[in-house]
């Protein structure tokens, strides 16, 4: 079924609120900076290994596999986690898994949670729905706390707070942290000191803690967290109950599996060998850690990607961000213009795929690309990003009533699927090279291509096409036949 | 061997000078050119901006005006990309076509992998003697994956001064429909590469692409640069006429 992301509805298309992002000069800076150096140790921490595209390959055909197979899997993974002492729910949507943790939260008997950062539950809304209910929810890692303290939204997978330098922060933390110590300045180290000193109080009171999981394996029952500050171990392992919200295309069959994982994804998304902190757990372990833990399996749209030829490689994705950093749209709009907590490419389709397009901001994300590839060129699990697109398109087209375009784009395909036609309309082209005069240059037109000569000159088109030229001078190099040949076989298409 | 000429839609219409230029080019390394005048488009704009009941018939016309040449060359890597990646998807459905498409798509080249791997030339006998740089376009280089084959052709220019393009491989911003359906990102991606070639102090600046090469000389020219976008043909036809 069709999933939700409740907290983005309403959205305005993706071209109106990226011109707002693109005028904004400081969101520009901060995205360039931390964009260009987050690509740019990827770039060398991928080039040590010799034997990448294997393991890309390896991790793609691991996660085709899994998906191909996913009702066996998690069948086997509810299984073994039930086996090792958990509990697993199953959730159709947002509207589900919310319900099933606000109610397992409330019978902890909790006023609040710790959060580990989460794409899942940022993606159900899930704050959202426990606030309602009266609990307290506290984001634990450092850019999940910037983004909740300034009631934002965040804007990158993996580095949330991304729109925001250090002197926006600074003024956040002294404005709406009750303990910030005195005299706090912009310096990054003291920021990460408030917030570690903010957040141990919360650790150590909070009786339950919520999280996702990177990964989930089904052959013993074990979740995985790979994180870089260590708060997540801490909400993993010290309140009393455990909640885990994990999208069901995170499982992965085997422990020999997640290995190829773990070599791809922390060079892809931090750039480094290895990530600071992996907790790994099975159910319960009686004296240590949780006593409670809870699996919700969530679905919300997924099963729908899954049917679908082309979409269901976006199920391979592992939140990696390494496409948010070499796109040059997202480098330019911005992450909140994605409308979801996916921006970027990877959101570009997965939104549209997990909600449908008929919204206007999931109508518009498909097209929200240049089609430059450069998603595709770094994906570790080698997500064709751009072909996905172009299939998304024809789904919009299809589904929505734009009269003025289709009649564009349908008499442009009478006229180009026709030689003849084409050389008609190119002699009356031609004659706006008297519009561009003598500079040659066109640099005003009509909308929609005002939307081109607003910012860029077109150019004249020449008094002599090229196959104008062509039958001028070597008109007779045709090969004999090559016409009536033609002729028969288009006489198909003819309509 | 029998070449036939796809010079595309955009080049046939707007940019004459660079189909006359692989002409020339080719006929200076001793081949003969056709121009199979049944040609007309590959559909890339059709198919990328989801009209696709519309691109599946130029895929039928493209594969019947080129049935039967050993090589097809075009100056644009992205329509030989439409071709060699999605005419075989648009062709789905019609075994016959989708049989002609199949044997017909190895066959179609880049100019510069076409000079360069089928031809094996690097040094085609060219002078131009200016300060050049040169933008990789994102199709050249990530779906018909010509690499250097670009730089080694312009390196072998004689007289040609080749000056490094900061941040090369990233985007202009034309992206077909793009430029029209996200106005204000393309021309923030745009104004970007512009001032990248401002700062590689280069007079020209050559792609292997017209579409993306409109798109850069339009802001080029709006913004009174003085430098000039060149097709990379073009150069490489260039000789010493004086």
């Amino acid at each position: 079924m069709t999933g939700s992301m409740p907290t983005y509805l309403g959205m305005p298309a993706f071209p109106d609120a990226a011109k707002r992002a693109v005028a904004n000069s400081q969101l520009r800076r901060n995205l360039t900076h931390a964009t260009t150096a987050i690509r740019t140790k990827r770039a060398r921490a991928v080039a040590e290994l010799d034997d990448w595209e294997q393991l890309r390959q390896a991790a793609k055909a691991i996660k085709d596999h899994t998906l191909a197979n996913l009702g066996t899997y998690l069948l086997r993974l509810e299984e073994n986690v039930t086996k090792a002492g958990g509990h697993v729910h199953w959730a159709r949507d947002a509207a589900e898994a919310n319900a099933i943790v606000a109610n397992l939260v409330r019978q902890a008997g909790a006023d609040k949670a710790v959060k580990v950062k989460s794409m899942a539950t940022q993606e159900t809304g899930l704050n959202e729905a426990l606030e309602a209910q009266g609990t307290a929810v506290i984001e634990t890692d450092l850019a999940e706390l910037i983004v909740q303290l300034g009631d934002d939204l965040p804007s990158h997978i993996l580095v949330p707070a991304i729109h925001r330098n250090r002197a926006e922060i600074g003024e956040l933390f002294r404005r709406t942290m009750d303990d910030a110590p005195a005299g706090l300045t912009d310096d990054p180290p003291q920021l990460a000191a408030a917030a570690r000193a903010h957040l141990r109080h919360e650790f150590l009171t909070a009786a339950v803690g919520i999280s996702g999981a990177n990964f989930a394996i089904a052959g013993t029952g074990s979740l995985v967290v790979v994180e870089s500050e260590g708060n997540g171990r801490m909400c993993l392992t010290l309140p009393r109950t455990l909640i885990s919200v994990v999208g069901i295309e995170k499982v992965l069959p085997s422990w020999q599996d997640l290995e190829v994982f773990l070599a791809l994804l922390p060079r892809s998304s931090t750039a480094e060998r290895m990530n600071p902190y992996t907790t790994i757990w099975s159910g319960v372990t009686p004296g240590d850690g949780p006593r409670d833990f809870h699996l919700v399996l969530l679905d919300n749209g997924r099963t729908d990607t899954l049917a679908d030829r082309t979409g269901r490689q976006a199920l391979r994705c592992i939140r990696c961000s390494a496409c948010l950093n070499v796109c040059p749209v997202y480098e330019r709009a911005g992450g909140h213009a994605y409308g979801s907590p996916y921006p970027g490419p990877i959101g570009a389709i997965l939104s549209p795929q997990l909600r449908g397009v008929d919204s206007p901001i999931d109508a518009s994300l498909p097209f929200a690309s240049s089609l430059c590839g450069a998603c595709y060129e770094v994906c570790p699990v080698a997500i064709n990003i751009p072909e996905v697109l172009v299939e998304q398109r024809a789904r919009v087209v299809e589904s929505q009533k734009h009269y003025s375009e289709r009649i564009v784009f349908g008499a442009s395909g009478y006229v180009l699927r026709s030689p003849r036609r084409l050389a008609a309309a190119q002699r009356v082209a031609s004659l706006g090279r008297f519009v561009a005069g003598r500079s040659g240059r066109i640099r005003r037109l009509p909308p929609p291509l005002s939307a081109w000569t607003d910012t860029r000159d077109a150019p004249a088109p020449p008094p002599e096409s090229f196959r104008a030229w062509w039958a001028r001078t070597k008109g007779d190099r045709q090969p004999s036949g090559a016409r009536e040949r033609i002729r028969d076989s288009l006489r198909k298409d003819s309509r | 061997m029998r070449i036939g000429l796809f010079v595309t839609c955009l080049t046939d219409t707007l940019f004459p000078d660079t189909g006359k230029a692989v002409v020339t080019l080719l006929e200076r390394l001793g081949h003969q050119v056709e121009f199979p005048v049944a040609q007309s488009c590959c559909g890339q704009m059709h198919f990328n901006t989801g009209y696709r009941a519309e691109a599946a018939p130029m895929v039928r016309g493209f594969a019947a005006a080129f049935d039967g040449y050993e090589a097809i060359v075009t100056p644009s890597a992205s329509c030989a990309a439409m071709v060699r990646e999605y005419h075989p998807v648009l062709a789905e459905g019609d075994p016959a076509l989708a049989r002609n498409v199949a044997a017909l798509t190895p066959r179609v080249h880049d100019l510069a992998t076409f000079l360069t791997g089928v031809l094996g030339v690097t040094d085609v006998g060219a002078y131009f003697p200016h300060r050049v740089t040169y933008h990789p376009t994102c199709h050249s280089l990530r779906m018909m994956h010509v690499g250097d084959a670009p730089l080694r052709l312009l390196r072998a220019v004689r007289g040609l001064d080749l000056v490094d393009l900061p941040d090369a491989e990233t985007c202009c911003g034309f992206g077909g429909t793009f430029a029209v359906k996200n106005p204000d990102v393309s021309a923030a991606m745009c104004a970007d590469k512009v001032a990248a070639i401002r700062q590689s102090r280069a007079e020209v600046v050559c792609a292997g692409d017209n579409s993306c090469l409109m798109h850069i000389g339009g802001a080029l020219s709006r913004m009174r640069t003085g430098v000039r976008p060149m097709h990379l043909a073009e150069i490489l036809a260039s000789g010493d006429a004086e």
